[in-house]
């Protein structure tokens, strides 16, 4: 493989994890934190539904880990392709 | 000790140590200056990131947003932390690649157009000045309430401490002050809201005793503040209307917040400073632990005071007499003064009568009791302040609480003035004025502009315009909708070109501003809004605050339309593009400067 299609696949790996990413980041922020709330709404925790503790709490959680998880897996991701800094 | 001694020792002590870490940390080249020489700890850029990030406004307003919006002010939340996922993901690796000063400087260099740059320019500029305007108030606020000096006193003294160790230390001394003002801030903050949640809860940790029981009574804690709420009129805490256009509005102000906290020039510079592109990466997840132990108590505290708050105006539950003006507790007399808290006996029998008078149900029951009208207005910002006399803590507590208040806003104000002057140094001069300037002349020029944007800061602090509180929509309208989109697609797409770039900055950036200015009054200026801001009464139905993600998505299309029928990107530029997505090399980079 040239450089170029080493940094085209390392790219598409990237953007793939992105997206993947992303769409945690929006279920449950936009998702069970807002839209989906009423779904939820027979879910109980301390007094109020789970889409209350998402909105407050929960999503933050899982922002946290997305991070983390994403920082974690370009970093191998970096390795495996070659592109990782010396 | 009294009390105004401990408030003293307190900020004393807390301010020594910033000036000490001023003289210690001193900046010596541009790379110093701008980007603290580009050796930060990850962990250390993520503290620093962190009381960068979170302002007077998230230390003293939020948890009182939160108290009296209940589950629609977890847009702020959500918002002001779901930004760092963005930033993380599609912004500050590439960025630190790319291995620049500034944010203008990379949209002037990937658009291969000056115009470019100087639209960032005007728009980091407008948005970190309407910023750091709240800042600078919220320093004279603490300052007249804690130290019983004059509003004007205590900003100029916080303006001469900012001064210290920003004109000298740049953003080197900002790094290590802010890591000491977060150690400060997160202190103050989490210390009262543990005392507060074992008293309610029995529970140490805030955020568990949110969803615990009320010792009290034996029921959720939640449930509770539901049931007393509702007895005073109030909607229930954790109550969503589920109906379209509220639903929409709550997304969409949830979007802008997060693509603005993505956009905002003084959060993104704060990545230059790490030594490689993965610390640019675990640098912001750290920076979200950090904010995140704030941001996961503030709920709790919002919850927790509000239910204070009507226990002790309704001692005897929400359903009984409230309690006599004459037997309110000290800290009520306290917040007397500064005019935050105002009682006024509506009916004149001498009761502090607090409900909902909006309601009209609960008129005719208020109205059944001899009730003319609530007779107590509690403004958000003193919750936070207020908390530690609510629930009767030592003194000591109420001198941390002010000296982290302090640390709040000035950690903010000092990381804002550092965006504004390098775009004034690096940017205006270098960039566009005199580009031959000597290193040693643009680092005094780097220190002039940071002198001058402190000033006028201070000078804003003591005479804000009267629409300081409106223009955070502003600021984060114009992040979201101008520099967030040019600065994802200039690194996620080859295709979009300068004419592309500068299309979609100024169509987002007008069409939020003038959106904003036909709800909230041309230049703020109140009677000349043609549409009141209301989700009934505004234009397309999205208050002006959450219109910052509609002109983001506007900025994507016309970028994309522009470019699509202009000249493709020459190919030096999707060199630079390729270049920038792949972090070998990024020491190399920074070695150029």
């Amino acid at each position: 493989m040239s450089d170029k299609d080493k940094a085209m696949a390392y790219w598409k790996a990237n953007v793939r994890l992105i997206l993947i990413s992303l769409v945690i980041w929006a279920i449950v922020s936009f998702g069970f934190g807002i839209v989906l709330r009423p779904l939820l709404s027979g879910i109980a925790i301390g007094g109020t539904d789970l889409g209350f503790w998402f909105a407050q709490q929960g999503s933050i959680l899982v922002f946290l880990g997305l991070i983390f998880f994403y920082a974690f897996r370009m970093n191998s991701l970096d390795r495996k392709h070659g592109v990782d800094e010396e | 000790m009294d009390q105004f001694t401990l408030n003293l020792v307190f900020v004393g002590a807390t301010f020594a140590l910033y000036i000490g870490i001023a003289i210690w940390a001193r900046a010596g080249s541009t790379s110093e200056f701008y980007a603290a020489g580009r050796g930060v700890h990850p962990v250390t850029n993520g503290m620093a990131t962190a009381a960068d990030w979170m302002s007077a406004a998230s230390f003293i307003s939020m948890a009182g947003l939160i108290a009296f919006g209940g589950y629609t002010a977890s847009s702020f939340l959500m918002g002001w932390t779901g930004g760092y996922v963005l930033l993380a993901l599609l912004l500050a690796p590439y960025l630190r690649k790319f291995g620049k000063f500034t944010v203008p400087e990379f949209i002037g260099d990937r658009f291969y157009s000056q115009t470019a740059r100087l639209v960032a320019v005007a728009c980091l500029i407008i948005a970190s000045v309407t910023y750091v305007i709240g800042q600078m108030t919220g320093v004279g606020v603490a300052f007249s309430r804690f130290l019983e000096v004059s509003n004007t006193t205590g900003l100029l003294i916080g303006a001469a401490v900012v001064f210290a160790y920003a004109v000298l230390g740049g953003m080197k001394g900002i790094t290590y002050t802010q890591v000491a003002q977060y150690v400060v801030l997160i202190t103050a903050y989490t210390i009262p809201a543990i005392f507060i949640s074992l008293q309610l809860t029995g529970v140490a940790l805030p955020p568990i005793g949110l969803f615990s029981e009320y010792t009290a009574t034996g029921e959720p804690l939640l449930a509770r503040l539901n049931d007393v709420v509702q007895d005073l009129g109030f909607s229930a805490y954790t109550l969503q209307d589920t109906s379209f256009l509220p639903m929409l509005n709550m997304f969409l102000f949830t979007m802008s917040l997060m693509i603005g906290t993505a956009g905002l020039p003084h959060v993104i510079i704060r990545f230059f400073t790490v030594p490689r592109v993965a610390d640019a990466r675990w640098s912001a997840g750290w920076a979200l632990v950090f904010i995140a132990l704030l941001y996961l108590t503030a709920p709790a505290v919002g919850a927790m005071a509000r239910l204070n708050l009507v226990d002790t105006i309704y001692p005897n539950g929400a359903t009984e007499q409230p309690i006599a003006y004459d037997e309110r507790p000290d800290w009520i007399k306290n917040w007397e003064i500064t005019g935050l808290l105002k009682f006024e006996d509506k009916n004149g029998d001498g009761l502090i009568q607090w409900y909902n008078e909006g309601n009209a149900t609960f008129g005719e029951t208020a109205a059944e009791r001899g009730w003319q009208g609530s007779e107590l207005t509690v403004n958000n910002d003193i919750l936070v302040l207020a908390n530690p006399e609510i629930a009767g803590l030592p003194g000591w507590v109420i001198a941390l609480v002010a000296a982290g208040g302090l640390a709040a806003a000035l950690s903010t104000a000092a990381g804002l003035l550092l965006a504004i002057s390098s775009a004034v140094s690096h940017d205006l001069i270098k960039g566009a004025i005199n580009p031959k300037i000597s290193e040693r002349g643009e680092l005094l020029a780097a220190r002039i502009a940071m002198a001058v944007a402190i000033a006028v800061a201070t000078w804003l602090g003591l005479n804000p315009p009267g629409f300081a509180a409106q223009t955070v929509a502003l600021a984060f309208g114009i992040a979201a909708a101008s520099l967030f989109p040019v600065l994802m697609m200039g690194i996620f797409s080859t295709r979009i070109n300068n004419h592309g770039a500068v299309a979609g900055m100024l169509a987002g950036l007008i069409f939020t501003v003038v959106y904003i200015f036909l709800h909230k009054g041309w230049f703020f200026i109140p009677g000349t809004n043609s549409f009141p801001d209301t989700i009934a009464g505004s234009l397309f139905g999205i208050q002006s605050t959450a219109i910052g993600a509609v002109g983001a998505i506007l900025n994507f299309a016309v970028a994309y339309g522009v470019s699509k029928v202009t000249a493709d990107t020459p190919q030096e530029i999707k060199d630079l593009v390729e270049s920038v997505r792949v972090p070998r090399g990024a020491g190399s980079a920074a070695a150029d400067h």
